[in-house]
């Protein structure tokens, strides 16, 4: 063999780290990804973790994977199949045969593909590969657990950290096989363990040595190179959907001049907002971890009646505990920004997979006519906007809306062009301009319907409000049955009225196609690259993606009459679709569903496209 | 709190009071505008928040700011509010069935944290207004629409529960008492963290006379007992009774028989850290002991909503993110 490798120019590469859920799989991916993206590709990543904290060792059950696309043009999906597959156990491999691309390389560590390892995950024969049929792939073993204590036999740890930092000399070699210099992944270490110094240095050497195996030994034929991608030159950092919500949370606080609360319980997989505001007291955002789901949301409608900007962050089922709540907020027309990480269920379901089937939960899950609004986030990064778009809306226009946002997204990291708080628009709250003496608190403003948004404390604008039906002008209670019909009315109207406030739709694709894919929220991705597929192979296809859900973009009557075939592509048994079904019955829908807890894979979208 | 004096007047609504004609809610409502006048806050700094029941109806008849929320959450929404704005004078009123059925929780939780809200629990030991079911605080054998043939649970004991989640601050009184009602919400009030008032309350309709063995002027005098911070716990009509210990116990005894003087007879410390003393009274049931009344506790500690901001201005004296825009120059960045 030559000193120096072949190396292959890629434009693009699809890495899955998978092991044990204590094996460090995630920071393995996220140190991988991150490192990338300071080299100048474009990234997607996705987490995909049991819901168990520490399942038995070596058990298909506890297998944890992270899955990067890196590449040298935008990269819209974690990709569908990995190019690489890194598995530190046989469970692991087990549990990803499907996720390996035709052709694709995997890395494994031929120490804990012994005789127990391979019992643990069920394989009979002592030839794992051949048994999952797995033929047309590059093999690439090496004693990694071996190596790793021989890497740190000096260090004076026990047996069981030094394997726990196996991990880094998986990081190492693939640091080595895709020529990314580790001394980034160095600085990021740093970061992580700046307070465990010894840790620190005993994962920097491993780092080293796993890179440094690799170069030695020719560990593969040949290594990987990615070019820089040319993305709009800035200054770039990679951030994921929750992280991301929070901070669209915290800028539009700021822009309001208003002050940020949160109110939330912990669960998967939406509390890592909380987690982030609660970290932000330097920005002196107020965060009650509170007793239940219930007590989240009615702190933060506490928070909004006493004129903070107010929000609460969940997963399906605590949405469905806050319903009431959310009655609350309609009927004392409030400002409230609800965050919905939507996961799989019903009941607790697949807490730590993905899945979009709260949204008919999130438009229609309350008792009475209660009409709020739904946004939904298309990617990790663009939950900033929907988060800071969800705040505006509910600040200008006095109202609860739901921000859905998901699993896939929430967890799953993409590049994020740091943004300039100037350039967002302003948020401007709604306080009466009518004086004290003559101010009535349900009087609305002429144009968008809200009423006049007045916290205690304000001297002489005195007033109570409550989840009784009130008078139209004065909010004293009423029974009356027209001010009933009146107020329904009212509150339906100021609802639809947002539409003139927000973008319309836009076509992405060729628009001049037949078919017309449809798609909302964290499919965002996925769709792009199907439709981006579709015409490379001369398949003409657009999209229509809905990040506005109620109400619905102005133009979407005029925008989908244009279609001959509508494919509303969604990760639920068709909520989106019967929504439109029900908002344009004149137009005819066709659906394409998948509830497995997954995200759509592209080739699935395409397959299904092309055999209309 | 401002210097300008106000009158019961100025906390009275321009509603209609909805309450059935004998309902012990007026007289509580009464010694609550009182209380406030008093007190001397600034209607326009004082916020109202209730659940759902007869008592929480109270919202709307505040000249205050005011919020009718709903069942049983009215605590949560009160922790927003004072989380949101401490400077906010804020009050809760409440009945058994929202304070502790439905929203058990959510009380336990803010008496845990020891927010600094006045939550009045308006106590009649029924639901009034869905016509009468038993309460979790309706003596055993009770019988109503949902407990024909009596009911068979265990009630709470409010002030047991509040001492059970480390509350800091608890009074009864009656309703019909409008100066013991003014005096233990005036010292609620003043109370920093969760001041928990238990009225109990006459319900004509559903549950009528439910405290009237103790209800009368004179059977008031005979068997309750006004504690009051540091004077021995006297009662009777001519304060001629006391309460001693007995072991572990309390035991009643009469001045001048066996040689009992006034000098042998237990001084009230509400602000004790140790509430097992508290306990001990608050628990006292007839026949043979007097019900206690007034500020039973009164323990002084950091508040949540104190340490909630003292938290934040320590981190902001020690960030230097002090705009959205210094966070995101805090973060890893690159250019490309």
């Amino acid at each position: 063999m030559s000193k120096t490798a072949k190396v292959i120019e890629l434009d693009q590469v699809v890495v899955r780290f998978s092991g044990d859920s204590g094996d460090g799989m995630q920071l393995t991916g996220t140190l991988f990804s991150n490192l990338s993206a300071i080299l100048g590709n474009e990234i997607s990543t996705f987490p995909d973790y049991p819901a168990e904290i520490r399942a038995p060792q070596g058990t298909l059950g506890g297998v944890s994977g992270f899955q990067v696309h890196l590449g040298a043009q935008k990269i819209n999906t974690p990709g569908d199949q990995a190019d690489v597959l890194v598995v530190m156990n046989p469970a692991a491999l087990k549990v990803n045969v499907k996720a390996i691309k035709p052709g694709g390389v995997i890395l494994f560590d031929e120490n804990t593909f012994d005789e127990s390892g391979l019992k643990k995950a069920g394989f009979v024969t002592d030839n794992p590969f051949e048994e999952l049929g797995l033929k047309n792939v590059q093999l690439l073993g090496a004693p990694l657990t071996d190596l790793t204590k021989l890497s740190l036999e000096d260090s004076g740890f026990d047996n069981k950290t030094i394997v726990r930092s196996k991990n880094m000399f998986a990081l190492g070699l693939a640091c080595w096989l895709f020529n990314r210099p580790i001394d980034k992944a160095q600085h990021f270490l740093e970061t992580k363990f700046a307070k465990k110094p010894a840790i620190l240095h005993a994962n920097i050497k491993v780092l080293i040595d796993g890179f440094n195996y690799g170069s030695n030994t020719h560990a593969a034929v040949s290594t990987y190179h990615i070019g820089k991608s040319e993305i709009d030159k800035g200054r770039y950092t990679s951030i994921n959907g929750n992280k991301a919500a929070a901070f669209g949370l915290i800028a539009a606080a700021e822009k309001a001049g208003l002050q940020l609360f949160l109110g939330s319980y912990p669960i998967t997989p939406a509390t890592d907002v909380m987690h982030e505001l609660a970290a932000r007291k330097d920005l002196g955002v107020r965060v009650v971890q509170s007793e239940d789901e219930i007590a989240g949301i009615c702190t933060a409608i506490g928070a909004s009646f006493a004129g903070n900007l107010a929000a609460t962050s969940t997963s399906g089922p605590g949405l469905a505990l806050k319903s009431e709540a959310i009655g609350l907020a309609v009927m004392a027309e409030l400002p409230l920004v609800i965050i919905d990480v939507q996961r799989g269920g019903p009941s607790t379901g697949l807490p730590t997979k993905t899945e979009q089937a709260d949204l008919l939960q999130a438009l229609y899950g309350r008792n009475g006519e209660c009409p709020l609004v739904v946004i939904a986030a298309g990617t990790p990064d663009d939950c900033f906007d929907y988060a800071y778009m969800a705040a505006k809306i509910a600040v200008e226009h006095v109202t609860p809306v739901i921000l859905l946002t998901d699993g896939f997204i929430a967890n799953g990291t993409s590049l994020w062009k740091l943004p300039k708080l100037s350039e967002y628009p302003a948020i401007v709250v709604p306080r009466p301009t009518e004086p004290a003496e003559t101010w009535k608190a349900y009087m609305r403003d002429p144009e968008k319907l809200n009423r006049y948004w007045v916290a205690p404390g304000t001297p002489g604008y005195n007033h109570r409000v409550g989840g009784l039906e009130k008078d139209f002008l004065t909010g004293a209670i009423s029974t009356d049955p027209k001010n009933h019909q009146k107020m329904v009315d009212i509150r339906q109207a100021k609802i639809d009225k947002i539409a003139d406030y927000i973008p319309e739709l836009e076509i992405y694709g060729d628009a001049s196609a037949d078919t017309l894919i449809v798609g909302w929220g964290g499919t965002c991705g996925h769709l792009r690259s199907a439709v981006d597929k579709l015409n490379e192979t001369g398949s003409k296809a657009a999209l229509a993606h809905f990040n506005y859900i109620m109400p619905l973009p102005k133009n979407t009557r005029e925008v989908l009459s244009n279609y001959k075939k509508i494919v509303v592509c969604e990760l639920n048994n068709g909520q989106f679709v019967s929504y439109l079904r029900s908002q344009l019955p004149e137009i005819t829908f066709s659906q394409f569903n998948k509830v497995q807890g997954q995200p759509f894979e592209v080739h699935e979208i395409v397959e299904h496209i092309t055999s209309l | 709190m401002s210097s300008q004096t106000y009158t019961a007047q100025d906390f009275k609504s321009d509603q209609y009071v909805r309450w059935c004609p004998g309902c012990g809610d007026f007289a509580i409502l009464n010694s609550i505008y009182k209380a406030m006048a008093e007190l001397g806050v600034d209607p326009s700094q004082t916020a109202v928040i209730s659940g759902i029941g007869c008592s929480s109806r109270l919202t709307y008849y505040m000249n205050t700011y005011g919020f009718h929320t709903i069942h049983g959450r009215a605590a949560a929404v009160a922790t927003g509010v004072k989380s949101a704005n401490p400077a906010l004078t804020v009050w809760q009123f409440t009945g058994d069935g929202d304070c502790l059925a439905i929203g058990g929780n959510h009380f336990i939780h803010a008496v845990r944290r020891n927010i600094d809200i006045n939550i009045v629990l308006h106590n009649n030991e029924i639901y009034g207004l869905t016509k009468g079911q038993y309460s979790p605080t309706s003596k055993k054998g009770l019988v109503t629409k949902s407990s024909p043939f009596g009911t068979i649970e265990r009630p709470f004991r409010p002030a047991e529960l509040t001492f059970g989640a480390r509350g800091t601050f608890f009074a009864r009184t009656i309703d019909v008492d409008t100066k013991g009602s003014t005096d233990v919400m005036v010292a609620a009030a003043k109370h920093k963290g969760t001041s928990v008032v238990e009225v109990l309350q006459n319900c004509v309709i559903f549950n009528d006379g439910a405290h009237k063995e103790i209800s009368s002027k004179e059977a008031r005098a005979e068997k309750t007992i006004t504690l009051e911070q540091g004077k021995p716990m006297l009662f009777g009509k001519d304060n001629e009774k006391g309460l001693m210990l007995d072991g572990f116990n309390l035991k009643v005894v009469t001045l001048g028989e066996n040689g009992i003087t006034e000098k042998d007879i237990l001084v009230h410390d509400a602000t004790t850290e140790d509430n097992t003393l508290h306990l001990k009274l608050a628990n006292m049931t007839g026949p043979d002991m007097p019900v206690a009344m007034g500020v039973i506790r009164n323990f002084a500690t950091s508040t949540y909503n104190d340490e909630l901001v003292q938290q934040i201005e320590e981190v902001q004296a020690k960030s230097k993110i002090k705009t959205f825009d210094d966070l995101l120059k805090s973060l890893d960045s690159w250019e490309i």
